[in-house]
C-alpha cells in the first residue's frame, strides 16, 4: 500500500462510460462516435488466452458484489467441449437495494455492453451469451434489443462476428421481479424458465449451468469495462486504486445526501471525499451523519467514526468488517431512525427469500418481527442478543448468499447501535410500566 | 394487503363452504399464491394472443435451444399479461403453457413465485410505489400517503372506487439515486417524487395525458445530480489506438520465456 498516493481525481479523459448520463445518442451512431467496436476485429483475433490473461493482468475484480478476480474466473471455463456449448449470461437482474448503477450502462451505453459480451464470450469460448435483465428495467430491456439488433445488422455479432470468423450470439431475457434471480444458479432456473430457486453448488455452473452446459454468469459492469482495458491496456486500468482494488467504478449513491447520482470515480477514494466532492455533502453537513451503508443493502452499516477516514475499496470496507458490495452508498443523516431503516431491509429479505432453505425462510420473517418490536420498543434488552443470535444462525446455514445477506445489516446494526436499540427498549418501558422492569442480561455467548 | 372482507366476498362469490374461509399466514405483496376462481377469471374465460404477439412469440422463442421452449414462460406470461389490461388469467397460463408444450403447473408455478404477475385484476393505472430504505429514507411513505389520500384507496393492493388506481408497495426497483420513484404498469419510471408532484401526476393520469416518465423535478434529466453534474464536464471522444498485433506478440514472447525458465 503506497502512502504517498490520494485516490479520487479521475479526470474526464480516463473514464469508461462516457455516456453515463445520455450527452450523445445511446444507440450505434453515438456508439460509434464514442470508439465502441473500434478495431473489436484485432481483440477477437489475438485470441482467448491472450483476452484472459490481460483481464487478469488488469487487476479487474467481480463489479457484481463479491469481488472475485474476473479473469480468474472466465479461465475456469473448459478449454475444450465435450460436445455441449458453453454460454456467457450476464447478470443484469439489478436489484440489491441501493444499485443502480448497471441501469445507467444498460440505458445510455448499451454497445459497451454488447461490446464486452463478445470480447468475453470469445474469451470463454461461449457460443452465445445471454443478457438477463430484470423484468421491472421494461425500458432499459427496450434499449438493449435495439441495440442488439442494430449490431446483428452490421454484422458486429451473430454469424461471423465483426468478420472474424467467430459466431455469437447475444440475447436479451427479461425476469418478472424477484430479488433472488441475481444470484447466479437463482437466475439460470429462472433463465430455464423455472422459480428462480438457487441451485445447490457443486456442480459449479462452470461445469454444468444453463442448460446443462458450461456456464460465467457476471454482471453487467464487469463485462462493459472490458473492451476499454483491451483497447487501453491492462496497465492504464491498474493504474487507478490501491494494489488489488484496481480500477475505475462506478459509484451510485442515495439516501440524505445533497446532490444523489450515479457517477464514475476511481476505486479506494475516501468515502468522504466521494460524498463531498460529488454529492453535495450529507444534508446539515458532515457532522450531521449518522451512519452509511457502503455497498448496497446487504453488508454491514458503518457509523460516522468509521466512515470519517475510510476509503471504498474491496479491502478497506473488509477490514472494518463491511465490504464494498456493489458501490451503492445509502447515506442515513440524523434524523434517521436506524433501527427502522434496517426494519425495512429485514421485510425485504423476508419478501424476497425464495423459500427453499429452513434458516432463511424461516428466520428472515422472525427477524423482520423482532425488529418490528423494536423499532417500536417493545422488547426485552435479551431480546437483542436473541436477535444476533438468530442472525448467526442463518447466516452460513444456506445454499445460497441471501441468508448471509439478510443477516448482515441486523449484525450491523446490533454491533454499531446496540446503544439505540437498548435506550428505545428502555424508553418504552418507562412509557409501559405495566410491562414491568427487567435487568439487562446477556447470556449468549460473544461472537467475536 | 386484501382485507378480511374483500377475501370473505371474493371466497363467497365461488360458493366455498364458510368452513374452509381461512386468511392465508402471509399474503405478500404480489397476491395468493394459490389460484382464486372469479367471475371473470375462470378455466372457460375465453384468451386467444393478437396475430401481433403470436409473431412477438415467434421472435422470443427464436432466443432459446428449439428443446428448452420452457424458457419463454415468463417472456409470454408477460406478454398475455400486457394484452389483457395486466391482468394475468387462468385461461391466458393455460394458453401459455399450450404454445410452450409445457404442463400447465410449470407455468402455475412461475406465476405465482415472481411479484410481476397479476393474478387478480389491477385498475388502469398500476401504481408500484417502491418502499426500501433508500427510498424510504426520502420519503416514500409520504408518496404512499398522498395516493392513498388523492385515490382514497385504504389499502395496499386495493383498487380505487373509479376503477383507475391500484396502489402497491414493491421493493426495490433499482433507482435508488433518483428516489422515492414508482413504476406504472410495469413499464414506465416516475422518479424524484414529492408528495406535490405525484398529486399532480394522479391529476394528469386521470385526465388521461400530460404525465411524462423519468424524473419529475425540473432540475434533473438522468441520474446526474439534482444541484448539476460533478463529472463528464468536459469530454472529448477519443479512439484508443493500440497496436493489438505488438501486444500479442509481446505476450507470446513473454509466455515463451516463462516456460524457458521453468
Amino acid at each position: 500500500m503506497s502512502f504517498s498516493r490520494t485516490y479520487g481525481n479521475l479526470q474526464d479523459q480516463d473514464r469508461i462510460f462516457t455516456n453515463l448520463y445520455r450527452d450523445g445518442d445511446p444507440f450505434i451512431d453515438g456508439a460509434l462516435k464514442r470508439g465502441d467496436w473500434h478495431k473489436t476485429k484485432d481483440i477477437v483475433l489475438n485470441g482467448d488466452d491472450w483476452i484472459i490473461d490481460q483481464i487478469k493482468a488488469s487487476g479487474l475484480r467481480g463489479r457484481g458484489g463479491a469481488g472475485f478476480p474476473s479473469g480468474l474466473k472466465y479461465s475456469f471455463m473448459p478449454k475444450v467441449s465435450d460436445g455441449r456449448p458453453s454460454y456467457l449470461v450476464i447478470n443484469a437482474d439489478e436489484s440489491e437495494p441501493g444499485t443502480c448503477k448497471d441501469r445507467e450502462i444498460m440505458r445510455h451505453d448499451p454497445h459497451k455492453l454488447i461490446e464486452g459480451a463478445l470480447c468475453v464470450g470469445v474469451s470463454m469460448r461461449a457460443k452465445a451469451a445471454y443478457i438477463y435483465i430484470r423484468g421491472e428495467f421494461w425500458y432499459e430491456y427496450n434499449c438493449l434489443e435495439r441495440a442488439i439488433s442494430e449490431a446483428y445488422e452490421r454484422g458486429l455479432i451473430g454469424k461471423n462476428a465483426c468478420g472474424t470468423g467467430y459466431d455469437f450470439d447475444v440475447h436479451v431475457v427479461h425476469g418478472a421481479g424477484a430479488y433472488i434471480c441475481g444470484e447466479e444458479t437463482g437466475l439460470i432456473e429462472s433463465l430455464e424458465g423455472k422459480q428462480g430457486k438457487p441451485r445447490m453448488k457443486p456442480p459449479f455452473p462452470a461445469n454444468a449451468g444453463l442448460y446443462g452446459c458450461p456456464t460465467t454468469v457476471t454482471n453487467v459492469e464487469t463485462v462493459a469495462v472490458c473492451p476499454t482495458i483491451l483497447r487501453r491496456t491492462p496497465e492504464w486500468f491498474a493504474s487507478f486504486g490501491r494494489k488489488n482494488n484496481a480500477g475505475t467504478k462506478l459509484f451510485a449513491v442515495s439516501g440524505h445526501v445533497n446532490n444523489p447520482g450515479v457517477f464514475e470515480e476511481e476505486m479506494s477514494i475516501p468515502l468522504r471525499e466521494l460524498i463531498e466532492k460529488h454529492c453535495g455533502g450529507v444534508t446539515g453537513g458532515w457532522d450531521n451523519l449518522k451512519a452509511i451503508i457502503p455497498g448496497g443493502s446487504s453488508v454491514p452499516l458503518l457509523p460516522k467514526r468509521i466512515c470519517d477516514d475510510v476509503l471504498m475499496d474491496f479491502d478497506a470496507l473488509r477490514d472494518v468488517r463491511s465490504g464494498l458490495g456493489t458501490a451503492a452508498v445509502i447515506v442515513m443523516d440524523k434524523s434517521t431512525d436506524v433501527i427502522a431503516a434496517i426494519h425495512r431491509l429485514s421485510k425485504f429479505y423476508a419478501h424476497e427469500s425464495c423459500g427453499q432453505c429452513t434458516p432463511c425462510r424461516e428466520g428472515t420473517s422472525w427477524m423482520e418481527d423482532m425488529l418490528g418490536r423494536m423499532r417500536k420498543g417493545n422488547a426485552d434488552f435479551a431480546e437483542i442478543d436473541m436477535l444476533e443470535e438468530l442472525s448467526y444462525q442463518i447466516e452460513g446455514h444456506t445454499i445460497c448468499a441471501l441468508g448471509d445477506a439478510a443477516a448482515w445489516p441486523v449484525q450491523g446494526l446490533i454491533r454499531h447501535f446496540r446503544h439505540e436499540m437498548e435506550d428505545r427498549i428502555e424508553d418504552y418501558k418507562a412509557e409501559n410500566p405495566e410491562r414491568g422492569q427487567r435487568a439487562k442480561v446477556s447470556h449468549l455467548p460473544e461472537h467475536h | 394487503m386484501f382485507s378480511q372482507r374483500t377475501i370473505f366476498n371474493k371466497l363467497m362469490k365461488t360458493k366455498m363452504p364458510t368452513s374452509l374461509i381461512k386468511t392465508p399466514a402471509r399474503a405478500f405483496s404480489g397476491g395468493f399464491y394459490n389460484h382464486r376462481s372469479a367471475e371473470d377469471n375462470v378455466e372457460e374465460t375465453p384468451f386467444e394472443f393478437t396475430e401481433e404477439n403470436y409473431k412477438e412469440i415467434k421472435r422470443i422463442l427464436n432466443k432459446f435451444p428449439e428443446n428448452y421452449k420452457q424458457s419463454g414462460i415468463i417472456h409470454l406470461c408477460f406478454l398475455a399479461q400486457k394484452q389483457n389490461n395486466n391482468f394475468l388469467t387462468l385461461s391466458a397460463m393455460n394458453k401459455v403453457a399450450k404454445i410452450l408444450e409445457v404442463p400447465p403447473i410449470s407455468v402455475y408455478e412461475v406465476t405465482s413465485f415472481y411479484t410481476m404477475f397479476n393474478r387478480e385484476p389491477v385498475g388502469k393505472y398500476h401504481l408500484q410505489v417502491c418502499a426500501t430504505t433508500p427510498c424510504m429514507l426520502r420519503g416514500a411513505y409520504d408518496i404512499m400517503d398522498t395516493i392513498k389520500e388523492k385515490t382514497g384507496i385504504k389499502h395496499l393492493m386495493e383498487t380505487s372506487k373509479d376503477g383507475l388506481f391500484t396502489l402497491q408497495e414493491v421493493e426495490c426497483l433499482g433507482a435508488c439515486a433518483n428516489a422515492p420513484m414508482m413504476q406504472v404498469n410495469n413499464e414506465w419510471f416516475y422518479e424524484d417524487l414529492t408528495p406535490e408532484n405525484t398529486a399532480l401526476l394522479l391529476e394528469r393520469m386521470r385526465q388521461g395525458e400530460g404525465f411524462e416518465p423519468g424524473p419529475q423535478i425540473p432540475e434533473r434529466k438522468n441520474a446526474e445530480g439534482p444541484q448539476g453534474r460533478t463529472t463528464l464536464t468536459n469530454v472529448e471522444h477519443v479512439f484508443h489506438e493500440r497496436d493489438f498485433k505488438a501486444a500479442k506478440e509481446e505476450w507470446e514472447a513473454a509466455k515463451a520465456e516463462q516456460a524457458a525458465k521453468q
